[in-house]
């Protein structure tokens, strides 16, 4: 059962094959018994699983369900679930409990999904390889000693495993489609306003956007019709109709103009990463898309301008987390002075304190023309550079990530090596656009993956080229060694 | 040597909305502790804010009566700082891109002298909770019930000179914001906070002296006094040799003292930066005409209106329309009467008068426009003499029922009846035989004053219920034999 896609199982439960209620069964204990092994939930919530999946299951024979009804799936531990710890893997929030959904999680709750558990990731969501994370790291299914990616690594490893048919996700640099190609996954990261933001933990709000990780791009276009929406308590929502993303899945790609970035290919590409990626645009070429070579001239700078801008941020975004109101307090705090240094000094773990030191830096009198106010023009160049290309080509094609995932405690030691996994995904980010991630082969038996990027709003046009590639390769398809 | 003060002031002006300026939860005044802080106001992770458009309303309300130009853009940006009444660790405000740009404000001072004030900016922002320090045993409570109210904070340029020119100001401002009903006015309850900036320097001098900065003062006594006291200090610092440190103090209206809270050199780096979780607002010409439209008369509109159609002095017209309330209540009692005149004279002497004495506001008065204009109408048709009705009027307040009701059962009507005064005045001259005889033969310039004798004697007999003017005429007749 859990061999089956999301797809697979819309049809299933229609069929009556199986009830919302024995799905629902098989991968909670299927989360009972492995994940020991990769640690991707950190929290799991069977009771409330079992009941959500019997109320979809009499939505289900009663008729009219929605597509979702009856589907489970995990969420990121970043989004706020009314009565269900929200921990941003941080011991700071080891004891929230929200009072409040997040908006997708409402959205998913109204079409009938159920909730098996909140998934782990890297603390606030800073990281590339779900070390920082307060409940530990994440394993790799693919390869037991590396990393899954990060920071949506939980929700990556527990699809990958099949502990989770696909899972919510977040990205603000990479988060998800790294993830995804570290574990051999489908992962979206949508334009920038497209997904509310509303109940999700904010690390970088300019950056900040929900996504999904799922094993095939048709899965992606299904989880995406009911996680879109605009909300009105998001003020950078943007209002505008949420299309069909599985209406247009099987359109020809005979004429998709595909721009290939060569900043994308320079040095500290693993030359059998490119190698995959060049056999995939082969394959796209092969299904009528036709290949230009473009420029993003300002890619070089889009590393150290998220380092300034995603840091300022969080800085200020992280500043709530004082000890006052909820949240990790100290033992016996002498004065206000102590309360506020010792809570946080021993709620937050080194990457957050490191990135809430450069914020704060980056911010200060005398620094932040230097390095705040530069960063944003740097940001409105790198945006002009993907607006310049997409009026010549419609998607831009490349690799998602410079390499395979690296084994633990390779990078962690190094935060510039750590950052500069990010180079190809960050760019998107700053640009506001949305990328999507699919799987184009392997490297010693870890999968390497293929990054579209579209235009704003264009989520349709990347699912419709990564099913269409998905239609005639089946990396995707593949199971990570020792899921039966 | 010859001293002179530069004053300028910050303003903090919570705006009237109902709801907070990032959150739908209440504004009301006087909620229990934090009942009225929703998910957003307590900072809760993942909670975000959504700007409240009547604030955007009132305070371009406030720009268009300032004479401002309004911020076609405005930006919010975060000022980072820790404090335990600040859930977000950051203050959502507006700083290089205000709603409100340059402005002025024109004041009139004793003597009719006239003073323009400028206006640097104004902005908005969101106001943080109180700290509270008592019956907490060694801790702090927080409330968070104000976290949230929308403020629109006031900036003026160093125009003032005296304490006078900042209280006229402030006065001023006040009558603005509560004319426009874009702020409740209760200062006591912290509607409006000032913050004065302060510096002495040598008269004839250019260069600004070293500034201090009186917070959080919410009256203008406390204003006046702060001014007076601070203004002391500087120069006797100086004049000892010293140096003004840049400072913000704290001024306490109670033991008439104020100290030093913090200097410059402990100030915070702020680390503003534009707020990502709100865009810009975008704000163009019609919405501006539509806010136009909408704004309630103001003060100096007003005062030129009375003038105008109730033929008021233009002083008596500016002093009663510095107070809404007052105004209103002279709209519906001069209605009612017809004795515009009259009806402004009551309200600035006794009404005035009996509702400072018994502290009480005048759109609370227990007498009505309606319990005032019928008693108004009883001094111009002669039933009352002013004397009386300032006797009425007191037996009005005092809940005795409406003026016709009270010169009823007292009997207070003044005596006209041409037949009744005769008779007082035969045995008034019948008594005062001497002076009817000095009268008779003083020359007739002198008599006018001798005649006050007469007058008041019979003023006496008559328990003051005589009709003067028919007294004055029947007893000039009378005397004039």
């Amino acid at each position: 059962m859990h061999q089956l896609t999301i797809a697979e199982l819309v049809k299933g439960l229609r069929n009556k094959d199986f009830s919302s209620v024995e799905v629902t069964q098989h991968y909670l204990d299927r989360i009972a018994r492995l994940d020991k092994v990769y640690n991707s939930y950190i929290t799991t919530t069977p009771a409330l699983a079992l009941s959500q999946a019997a109320v979809a299951d009499k939505r289900l024979a009663a008729g009219n369900a929605p597509a979702l009804c009856g589907i489970p799936i995990a969420h990121k531990d970043i989004f706020c679930t009314m009565g269900v710890r929200t921990s941003c893997a941080s011991k700071m929030l080891d004891n929230f409990i929200a009072p409040y959904n997040a908006t997708i999680v409402d959205n998913y709750l109204d079409s009938g999904v159920v909730m098996l558990g909140k998934t782990n990731m890297d603390e606030f969501a800073m990281g590339s390889s779900n070390e920082t994370s307060y409940y530990g790291p994440v394993k790799n299914p693919w390869a037991i000693d590396c990393v899954p990616g990060g920071s949506s690594g939980g929700s990556a490893a527990a699809v990958a495993a099949h502990l989770a048919p696909a899972a919510t996700a977040s990205d603000t640099g990479g988060s998800i489609r790294q993830p995804a190609a570290h574990c051999g996954l489908t992962g979206i990261k949508p334009t920038y306003g497209r997904v509310s933001r509303w109940g999700m933990i904010a690390f970088a709000s300019s950056l900040d956007q929900a996504g999904i990780l799922s094993r095939t791009a048709e899965d992606a276009a299904i989880l995406l019709n009911d996680m879109a929406s605009y909300d009105n308590k998001d003020s950078t929502s943007v209002e505008r109709d949420v299309p069909d993303y599985t209406a247009t899945l099987n359109d020809s790609l005979k004429g998709l103009r595909i721009g290939v970035p060569k900043e994308y290919f320079g040095e500290g590409l693993n030359p059998e990463t490119a190698a995959h990626v060049e056999a995939a645009i082969k394959i796209y070429e092969s299904l009528g898309a036709t290949i230009h070579s473009i420029s993003l001239p300002h890619t070089n700078l889009s590393v150290p301008a998220y380092y300034v801008i995603a840091p300022a941020e969080c800085s200020a975004n992280l500043s709530r987390l004082d000890g006052v109101r909820y949240g990790h307090r100290c033992e016996n705090p002498k004065d206000l002075n102590d309360l506020y240094m010792r809570s946080r000094s021993e709620g937050f773990g080194d990457e957050v304190k490191r990135r809430i030191l450069v914020g704060a830096y980056a911010l200060s009198a005398g620094y932040y023309d230097a390095y705040y106010s530069k960063a944003q023009k740097v940001r409105r160049l790198i945006k002009q550079d993907f607006v310049d290309a997409f009026e010549s080509v419609d998607v831009i094609l490349g690799p998602t990530s410079p390499s395979p995932a690296f084994q633990f405690g390779s990078k962690s030691k190094d935060p510039v090596a750590m950052y500069l996994e990010d180079i190809y995904t960050i760019a998107t980010n700053l640009a506001g656009l949305p990328g999507l991630s699919i799987p184009c082969g392997f490297v010693e038996n870890k999968p390497v993956g293929l990054q579209l990027i579209g235009n704003f709003f264009a989520e349709a046009q990347l699912l419709n080229a990564a099913h269409q590639f998905q239609q005639v390769t089946n990396f995707h398809q593949q199971t990570a060694p020792g899921i039966e | 040597m010859q001293w002179e003060t530069v004053i300028g002031l910050e303003v903090h002006v919570q705006l009237a909305t109902k709801t907070k300026i990032f959150s739908g939860a209440s504004t009301a005044f006087g909620a229990e502790p934090n009942t009225q802080a929703c998910a957003v106001d307590l900072a809760l992770p993942g909670t975000l804010p959504v700007a409240n458009e009547q604030a955007f309303r009132y305070a371009t309300m406030f720009g268009l009566a300032v004479n401002a130009e309004i911020g076609k853009r405005s930006v919010f940006e975060r000022k980072n700082y820790f404090y335990p009444d600040l859930p977000k660790g950051y203050q959502t405000t507006q700083l290089a891109e205000p709603i409100v740009g340059p402005g002025f404000v024109d004041l009139e001072l004793e003597g009719g002298r006239t003073k323009r004030v400028r206006i640097h900016h104004a902005h908005l922002e969101e106001d943080a909770g109180k700290s509270l320090h008592e019956d907490f045993a060694g801790m702090s409570g927080i409330d968070l019930n104000r976290a949230g109210t929308p403020l629109i904070e006031v900036v003026t340029e160093p125009d003032m000179r005296n304490a006078e020119e900042a209280v006229a100001f402030a006065k001023k401002l006040h009558s603005i914001v509560t004319s426009l009903e874009i702020c409740d006015g209760e200062m006591s309850q912290g509607s409006m906070r000032f913050d004065v900036n302060i510096s002495v320097r040598p008269k004839g001098q250019e260069k600004l002296g070293t500034r201090t900065e009186t917070k959080n003062l919410n009256s203008f006594k406390f204003i006046e006094e702060a001014i007076a006291l601070e203004v002391e200090r500087q120069i006797d610092v100086l004049e000892d040799g010293g140096t003004i440190r840049q400072e913000t103090r704290l001024y306490n209206g109670d033991t008439k003292k104020a100290r030093s809270m913090r200097s410059k050199e402990d100030s915070n780096d702020y680390r503003y930066f534009p707020c990502p979780d709100l865009l810009p607002v975008i704000i163009d010409d019609d919405y501006i005409e539509s806010v136009r439209k909408q704004m309630p008369e103001l003060p100096e509109a007003k005062r030129a209106r009375f003038v105008e159609q109730y033929g008021l002095s233009d002083y008596d017209a500016g002093q009663i329309t510095m107070d809404k309330f007052a105004a209103a209540y002279f709209e519906a009692a001069a209605n009612i009467s017809g004795e515009a005149k009259l009806t402004a004279n009551w309200i600035m002497a006794d009404l005035g008068a009996y509702l400072n004495r018994t502290e009480q506001r005048i759109d609370q008065s227990p007498v009505t426009p309606e319990l005032l204009s019928g008693l108004i109408v009883r001094i111009k048709d002669g039933t009352l003499s002013s004397k009386i009705a300032k006797q009425v009027f007191e037996a009005i307040s005092n809940g005795e029922g409406d003026a016709d009701t009270i010169i009823e059962t007292k009997g207070l009507k003044q005596v006209s009846d041409t037949g009744a005064l005769e008779k007082i005045i035969d045995d008034i001259l019948a008594a005062n035989t001497a002076q009817v005889d000095g009268y008779r033969a003083a020359a007739e310039e002198k008599r006018s004053k001798m005649l006050g004798f007469f007058v008041g004697q019979a003023m006496k007999a008559s328990k003051g219920q005589a009709n003067p003017q028919a007294l004055n005429e029947l007893l000039v007749k009378k005397l004039n034999g």
